[in-house]
């Protein structure tokens, strides 16, 4: 079992709410990241699936080491980056980079686009020959042409816009890419192409990508694996074709019917009740209960952990933590209602 | 954020890709487009006044004539008149520049790096270096600008050094807010966020990402605070807390001729108008600017 | 396009004809419509799909007559209920606004403004276009909360934009766009800034409304996966035109122009998983220097020479009513054929 690249162990960030004259008193917290734990495995793609206010930002944050963790740690190839003295956490910084959603806050529109790609080499001291020469190398990968490093972002399209911060994030060689929605801005006959374009680039660098999107088509066909996200905690996880084909959680199951083309059944088909609570009103025990067709009492005092149900999946979940009660999938619906 | 996808709006217009396009040549055509013809060569005239007085004006602005007193203005030799001391109006204004138009744009300058400086700092620092400077920009804001001249004058006495540093040090909490929104805007948006997962330290950031991206918002301002800068001298000269006499600045010209306004109309109408147009020529130009830059345009 | 003519029973309740609407800037002409012309039957609902620059949103606007500064009809007609309206007067689109066609606009945050109650901004259409009293409005306004499925709405209408949730803020659009019982409605990119699931609930809402109010819906998105239950026809924009039109079903299964079919291949389908996806080469055209012929052309694998100059490609009307602008399919042009199927 080769180890693991980034593994991310109990991973907490709250954010209180402060109240008073100075902020001092804190009356609350928003649990944006409430104890994550995944893998990724080198050259693989780790997807995190979730709808707003589940904490995916934060988690991208985390990872890309902008913001602290209240609790919990993230391993780079089993170092913990809360350990790591300012140079390693540099070293780290050079490993793990980011391609964010909006093509045209990505790039700062004073700065030519050599600048903007070596940026990262400038930021970690590399000498301007080998800036240079890694330049030309990485914008021939991304499909761009060599003069486009003169040029000014204003003169690209959203789609060149997008492919100039892939070259960017892999300047420095990074084992992980984070990448956070990057064909959601983009239009519909463009997002193939840069699809395409970082799977190929995967495949040719062994990079690994933490893809954090809300379409499970576009999710699908990109990853290994999937984390499904809610109110900062992960429900369920498990290879991306399966979950897919056969969600177990009932929060997974709406997130496939939503996403399952019109016309076609979805495999799991439960109605979706209500909206994604506010982050200060995060419910009690299993946060999905009060849109959860099948409340059961447990569900509303009792927050399920994450448990392994299967090869290769695991599920937070009260109808599965005791396997022998439910053995038909999908779970029926308790009378009331079905 | 979006949830599901924001294509780029229909509404606008997509950019050609230029064949060429280097950045100060290209940037200066584009932003010369529409200017007020008309205030930019009042403000050159105005500069060239400050900067070649000597050469430009006919007769000593300081010099007396008791011969040539209060000549109306004409197609004479004086051809705005002369005051009462017979001082040649003209070259009186066209010294007067020097002082106005060094005092604006001086003191502008002085306001714009103040006021950026705490701006920057506390924007990109934020935590409680930017409680205190925000705090102190609300005392300064409070404090009564025509007393605390008042004071530091005469502590201090008038020159045109106290002048500039009154008045600089006196205004630049407009620049403090407005430049501070925009560092914050800037510091949100995600070429900052990827430089600081980069490993970018905040001088790198500062230097490289914000500043440039400011200089649009400053030049506005400073066109603008030129215009109040001007009347602000204007203001205590005419008080008497500016340049000390017999230095002419044109709010000197505007107090010594208070008694002769029914006499001699030319003595306060020219420095009057003089004031007038260079404040309405930097507006003027601020506003062009701030149009020209006009967001629903900019690249940004 | 004009589908094939219909008994004089079903007169469409929109038509438009040709038409042409430009921007005029500095730097040039923008023809971000550029001759479309299609028909919106009364309960029907017609799915305008496209990218960002491809027309759809401007046709929108000038049947709205909302265009924005610089932006003008410069040719063509609009026929809603039989009254054309682009030669109509500004007080009498405004009159129709609002009471014949109702719009829903993408953001729903800034379609509300945040000092008034709900409940005044859903009534104050019902007290302008029908003269309601106030009270009687209120009345009115807490049904049609209850139509769209708010939660409580004799409470809602007291309280203020900033309390309601996304979602509910774009129900609550929606029903200040029905209140009035319009014949057509207008939705532009209704679901782009909702969440997937909310997305689904909010679709199968317009459906319901549809089926009590009878309304007809022009359905505006770029994302063609959204169409699939919804739509009636299907309109599809690209670079200024309409390039294809026809029955939903037919043009998603068998798509006649190769754009739709590219796009279709190009999408990942839940379900189906592809190694590679199908990609259209290049990027969507400059609707200010638009390539002559077919706009497609650049990207078009099976491009022809006549598809590089001159005119765009005339209207093909094909069997069942589908309609196509590509020169691909000049032969199965049906035009002489007698009547529909």
């Amino acid at each position: 079992m080769t180890e693991a690249l980034l593994e991310v162990r109990d991973l907490v960030k709250h954010f209180p709410v402060t109240r008073g004259v100075l902020r001092g008193k804190q009356i609350g917290a928003v649990k944006a990241v409430d104890g994550l734990s995944f893998t990724i495995q080198p050259g693989e793609t780790f997807a995190i699936v979730g709808e707003s206010g589940c904490g995916k930002t934060t988690l991208a944050n985390l990872i890309l080491s902008l913001v602290t963790p209240t609790r919990g740690d993230i391993l780079l190839r089993g170092q913990p980056i809360s350990r790591l003295s300012p140079e390693a956490l540099m070293l780290y910084r050079k490993s793990v980079t980011a391609v964010f959603q909006d093509p045209y806050g990505a790039l700062n529109p004073r700065m030519r686009i050599g600048d903007v790609v070596t940026e990262p080499m400038a930021i970690h001291g590399y000498p301007r020959q080998t800036r240079q020469q890694r330049l030309q190398e990485v914008l021939r990968a991304v499909g761009l042409s060599a003069d486009s490093a003169r040029r000014f972002p204003h003169e690209f399209s959203g789609g060149q816009r997008q492919r100039i911060g892939i070259a960017r994030a892999l300047v420095l060689q990074p084992p992980l890419v984070v990448l956070d929605e990057p064909v959601s801005s983009l239009d519909v006959s463009i997002r193939s192409q840069i699809l395409n374009l970082l799977k190929d680039l995967q495949g040719e660098f062994g990079i690994s990508y933490l893809l954090i999107s809300h379409d499970l088509a576009t999710v699908e066909h990109m990853s290994d694996w999937i984390g499904v996200m809610y109110l900062g905690k992960l429900v369920e996880i498990g290879q991306a074709r399966e979950i897919c084909r056969q969600p177990r959680h009932p929060y997974t199951a709406t997130l496939v019917a939503a996403a399952t083309p019109p016309g076609r059944t979805p495999p799991w088909a439960l109605p979706i009740v209500g909206e994604v609570p506010h982050g200060l009103d995060i419910p009690s025990g299993c946060a999905f209960h009060p849109r959860c067709p099948y409340g059961w009492p447990t569900c509303r005092t009792l927050t399920p952990p994450l448990t392994t149900v299967a090869a290769q999946r695991q599920v937070a979940c009260h109808l599965y933590i005791d396997p022998s009660s439910v053995d038909a999938w999908p779970p029926p619906l308790p009378p009331a209602a079905a | 954020m979006a949830r599901s996808a924001t294509p780029a709006p229909e509404l606008v217009l997509p950019q050609p890709v230029t064949a060429h396009s280097t950045g100060l040549v290209a940037w200066g055509r584009s932003v010369l487009r529409g200017a007020p013809v008309f205030s930019l060569c009042f403000l050159i005239l105005a500069i060239a006044c400050a900067l070649g007085a000597p050469l430009l004006a006919s007769y000593d602005p300081i010099e007396t004539n008791r011969a040539q007193t209060l000549l109306p203005p004409g197609l004479s030799a004086h051809l705005l008149g002369t005051d009462h001391l017979g001082r040649d109006i003209l070259s009186r204004l066209v010294y007067g520049a020097r002082i106005s138009v060094t005092v604006g744009f001086l003191a502008a300058f002085v306001s714009g790096t103040v006021g950026t400086l705490i701006a920057v700092v506390s924007g990109v620092m934020r935590g409680w270096a930017e409680t205190v400077l925000m705090r102190l920009t609300d005392a300064f804001l409070a404090l009564p600008f025509l007393m605390v001249a008042v004071l530091v004058v005469s502590l201090l006495g008038p020159s045109l050094v106290n002048v500039v540093l009154v008045i600089g040090l006196l205004r630049w909490m407009t620049y403090a807010r407005t430049i501070r929104s925009e560092v914050l805007r800037l510091t949100e948006m995600d070429f900052v966020r990827l430089a600081r997962a980069a490993g970018a330290r905040p001088r790198r950031i500062i230097v490289q990402h914000i500043l440039p991206n400011i200089v649009n918002t400053l030049l506005v301002l400073g066109t603008l605070e030129v215009g109040s800068a001007v009347i602000t001298e204007a203001s205590l000269s005419f008080l008497g807390l500016g340049v000390p006499r017999p230095l002419p600045s044109w709010g000197t010209m505007l107090a010594e001729s208070q008694t002769y306004v029914f006499t001699a109309w030319w003595l306060p109408v020219f420095p009057g108008i003089a004031i007038t147009l260079l404040v309405m020529a930097s507006n003027l130009t601020g506003d062009w600017l701030r149009d020209r830059l006009d967001p629903t345009r900019r690249q940004l | 396009m004009l589908p094939d003519a219909q008994p004089a029973s079903a007169a469409p309740l929109l038509e438009v004809r040709d038409l042409r609407t430009h921007i005029f800037t500095r730097s040039g002409v923008v023809k971000a419509v550029n001759g479309v012309s299609f028909q919106v039957r009364a309960g029907e609902t017609l799915g305008l799909v496209g990218e960002s620059g491809s027309g759809k949103t401007m046709t929108c606007l000038s049947i709205l007559r909302l265009l924005p500064r610089g932006a003008r009809i410069v040719s063509g007609q609009i026929i809603l209920q039989g009254r054309e309206l682009v030669a109509a007067s500004e007080a009498t689109v405004e009159r129709l606004r609002g009471k014949q066609i109702g719009m829903v606009l993408q953001n729903a945050l800034a379609a509300l403004d945040p000092v008034f109650t709900i409940g005044t901004q859903v009534g104050e259409p019902l007290v302008m276009h029908q003269k309601m009293s106030w009270r009687a409005a209120l009345r009115r306004v807490v049904e049609l909360l209850r139509m769209v499925k708010v939660v409580a709405p004799e409470i809602r209408v007291h309280s203020y934009p900033h309390e309601l949730s996304g979602g509910m803020r774009q129900r609550v659009s929606s029903a200040a766009a029905i209140g009035c019982a319009p014949a057509l409605l207008i939705a532009d990119e209704p679901t782009t800034a909702l969440d997937v699931t909310t997305q689904r609930q909010y679709l199968d809402l317009l459906m319901e409304l549809q089926q009590a109010t009878g309304m007809a819906i022009m359905f505006v998105t770029h994302d063609i996966s959204l169409v699939g239950n919804m739509c009636d026809q299907l309109a599809v924009f690209y670079g200024g035109l309409l390039v294809e039109y026809g029955p939903r079903q037919q043009v998603l299964s068998q798509p006649s122009h190769p754009y739709t079919a590219a796009l279709l291949q190009s999408i990942p389908q839940l379900g189906e998983p592809r190694e590679r996806l199908p990609s259209i080469a290049g990027e969507p055209p400059d609707l200010g220097r638009l390539p002559a012929g077919c706009p497609f052309h650049p990207r078009c694998d099976a491009a022809l020479d006549e598809c590089r100059t001159g005119e765009p490609p005339p209207v093909f009307t094909l069997a069942q009513g589908r309609q196509v602008r590509c020169w691909l399919r000049e032969q199965d042009d049906d035009r002489s054929a007698a009547g529909s199927p």
